[in-house]
């Protein structure tokens, strides 16, 4: 079998590439960028019916809408990326060969049927029970099966992940322990088997009973066990995008981690921790105990919240220790002012890592907290959270790696440089703008999967204050530069991908070509920066931190006031 | 193992002495028990003990 395997060396990184992997990467980033497209549009329909001078689509359009958002963008766009980052983490980055090519495509036509399947069955507009689809709502059948059908093949395409480290350890094509970047996809994929398998166990019941061959799924027991994959899987994408973080610092700037150990141990609270935080969606239910709710998203939820002040620190430390080592040394920020901003790999990853944290972490372990998650419960503060994790976080993540996967991978030149370089500051600034303001509506009691909260034609009338109007129109602002930025992306990189002047065998220019430093490229390698003098990065910590105490107390103030003991 | 060393020593390049590989790193190397652990976990604490709350809820008269 070894045999017939196919490489070629890529000038950059020296790394040996499987041309079955690099086409599998290839077919799952073109799938994942194709319903961003799709599922962008909705977000953007959606935002501007909020909005209620625009109040753009009729009721039944919304709720179709919102439940095929959720779904092209949460699980499709996300999942199909996370597929080729596994593909790249395994068989990439440890110079092996891809397990099972030939399964592996068979998984991608399994996520793709079942990706289309349910976005069809959405569309005929008898299955808007948005993706979290809480039993007793009840979808045609071919929702859940087309769900189904794709969490197989993306099962399978973990598998593939698995058997490749197998494989990459027989034929001992690394050495030592693998490289951080693919630890940080092997925590995705350990938290993807789990998250997949709570799906299979929840979906496959909830098909039957839209059949008709069950007749009765409990609602809490459904959201116990929905959530286990509803929650988990947004583990996997922090997961997949903190080892992109670590990949992409290596790639451009030669960048080895802080600190293996420390950055290792962070990924290794997200196995033993992060999924347990699913409970944080159940905090409102009866039935539950409360040492049930607070053990889970507390006690524990806290321990992995630890790995991500971890990587909080060594993310941002180890690009400074880069950069010091590339000459800028001078003061605390040189090293920051002096970074790459106008590459947008860079640029994506850093404007992610800064928001990802404050907007999304912060907002995180509010809604957390089983005490203040009771002001802002269902309201448009919840998505407002989620968009600043899994939009700025993730998605920009995502996008901001593309520029890297083209010329390495693909072996395409961006096709538009100048818009590429725009690209991450356009969507990031629409991003912020749509969480920020979603959060701020919320805070101020706007519900979320709301069509009307003027409630024009509704009996008992409820008026909002005005300043949360306000905060829906800069919502709505705020998604048409985030829709602009995204376009940017498809655009380019579907251009690129089919276009695109194939790149000369050349190396890329990044900071320490590895034809000169005569060592392997960092990103494949194992070992630590040797270096802990980053002051600059020490003292962005020191602000995080001082904002997030800032922030939590005031919600405990703000609960207090909810209800004032007198 | 494939290693053909003991489990948990590795031949370093310099002599023929083992190195003792430090406990963490041997269970950061070791990725299915990584993959048992971090499915364990949350079927027992999330799932499992979720489901017993609730089929512990009485059922309501009829
Ligand atoms: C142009 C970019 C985007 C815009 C303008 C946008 C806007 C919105 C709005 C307005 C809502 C509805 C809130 C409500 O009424 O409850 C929403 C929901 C949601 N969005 Fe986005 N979004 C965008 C991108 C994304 C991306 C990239 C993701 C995921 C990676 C995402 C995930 C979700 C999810 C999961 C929901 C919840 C749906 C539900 O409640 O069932 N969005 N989005
Ligand atoms: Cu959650």
């Amino acid at each position: 079998m070894a045999a017939t395997t196919q490489f070629r060396t890529c000038p950059t990184t020296g790394l040996k590439i499987d041309l079955a992997a690099q086409s599998l990467i290839k077919a799952n980033a073109v799938a994942a960028v194709v319903f961003l497209a799709i599922g962008g549009l909705f977000g953007l329909s959606i935002a501007l019916t909020r909005w209620p001078e625009i109040h753009l689509l009729p009721v039944d359009w919304f709720y179709m809408a919102l439940t095929a958002h959720g779904l092209d963008v949460l699980l499709c766009w996300i999942i199909f990326f996370e597929v080729a980052v596994l593909y790249f983490a395994s068989a990439v980055l440890l110079n092996c060969r891809l397990a099972a090519p030939r399964t592996a495509w068979v998984a991608f036509v399994l996520m793709v049927v079942g990706a289309a399947l349910t976005n069809v069955t959405v569309l005929q507009g008898e299955s808007s029970v948005m993706f979290t689809s809480y039993t007793p709502l009840r979808a045609a059948p071919n929702f859940y099966l087309g769900l189904i059908i794709f969490a197989v093949g993306a099962l399978v395409a973990c598998g593939n992940f698995f058997g490749t480290l197998v494989i990459a350890k027989e034929e001992r094509t690394y050495e030592g322990s693998v490289p951080l970047v693919t630890f940080g996809a092997l925590t995705a994929a350990i938290i993807a088997v789990f998250t997949l398998a709570s799906g299979a166990v929840i979906l496959i019941p909830t098909w039957l009973w839209s059949l008709g061959y069950i007749n009765h799924i409990d609602p809490v027991m459904y959201k116990l066990v929905w959530w286990a994959m509803g929650h988990s899987s947004q583990q996997i994408n922090v997961s997949a995008h903190v080892a992109v973080w670590y990949a992409v610092a290596a790639i451009l700037l030669g960048a080895k981690p802080l600190s293996e150990k420390a950055s290792r141990l962070a990924f290794l609270l997200y196995i033993f921790f992060l999924q347990l935080a699913s409970a944080h969606h159940l905090l409102v239910e009866p039935g539950i105990s409360s040492e049930w709710k607070i053990f889970n998203t507390s006690y524990a939820m806290y321990l992995a919240v630890l790995g991500s002040m971890i990587h909080a620190l060594t993310v941002p430390g180890t690009i400074e220790a880069a950069q010091r080592k590339l000459g800028f040394n001078k003061g605390m920020f040189e090293w920051l002012r002096k970074a790459p901003w106008g590459n947008p790999a860079f640029s994506g990853v850093f404007l992610s890592l800064v928001m990802f944290g404050f907007l999304g972490g912060i907002s995180g372990v509010v809604l957390g907290t089983e005490q203040i998650n009771l002001i802002m419960h269902n309201t448009l503060y919840v998505p407002g959270h989620f968009h600043a994790t899994v939009v700025t976080g993730t998605t920009l993540t995502f996008m901001a790696v593309t520029y890297l996967i083209l010329p390495l991978i693909l072996q395409r030149d961006v096709m538009f440089p100048r818009m590429a370089q725009w690209q991450p500051y356009v969507f990031g600034l629409g991003a912020a703008g749509i969480s920020l303001f979603m959060m701020g509506a919320g805070t101020l009691g706007v519900p979320r999967r709301h069509w009307d909260v003027t409630f024009a034609d509704s009996p008992f009338g409820f008026e909002f204050p005005s300043a949360a109007f306000m905060m829906l129109a800069l919502n709505g602002l705020s998604a048409i530069l985030a829709a602009t930025g995204g376009l940017m992306y498809v655009v380019n990189v579907v251009a690129s991908v089919f276009f695109g002047k194939k790149t000369a065998d050349k190396p890329m220019k990044v900071a320490v070509p590895v034809s000169t430093s005569g060592q392997p490229a960092a990103v494949g390698a194992y070992g630590s920066a040797g270096s802990l003098n980053i002051p600059g990065t020490i003292t962005l910590v020191t602000i995080f931190f001082v904002s997030f105490v800032l922030y939590y107390y005031v919600n405990w103030k703000y609960l207090a006031e909810v209800w004032p003991l007198r | 193992m494939s290693e053909g060393g003991t489990p948990g020593t590795r031949q370093t390049s310099g002599g023929p002495e083992k190195e003792r590989i430090p406990f963490w790193q041997r269970v950061c190397d070791n990725h299915f028990l990584l993959l048992f652990i971090g499915v364990t976990m949350p079927t027992v604490l999330y799932i499992l003990w979720g489901v017993m709350e609730l089929v512990g809820i009485p059922v309501a008269p009829q």
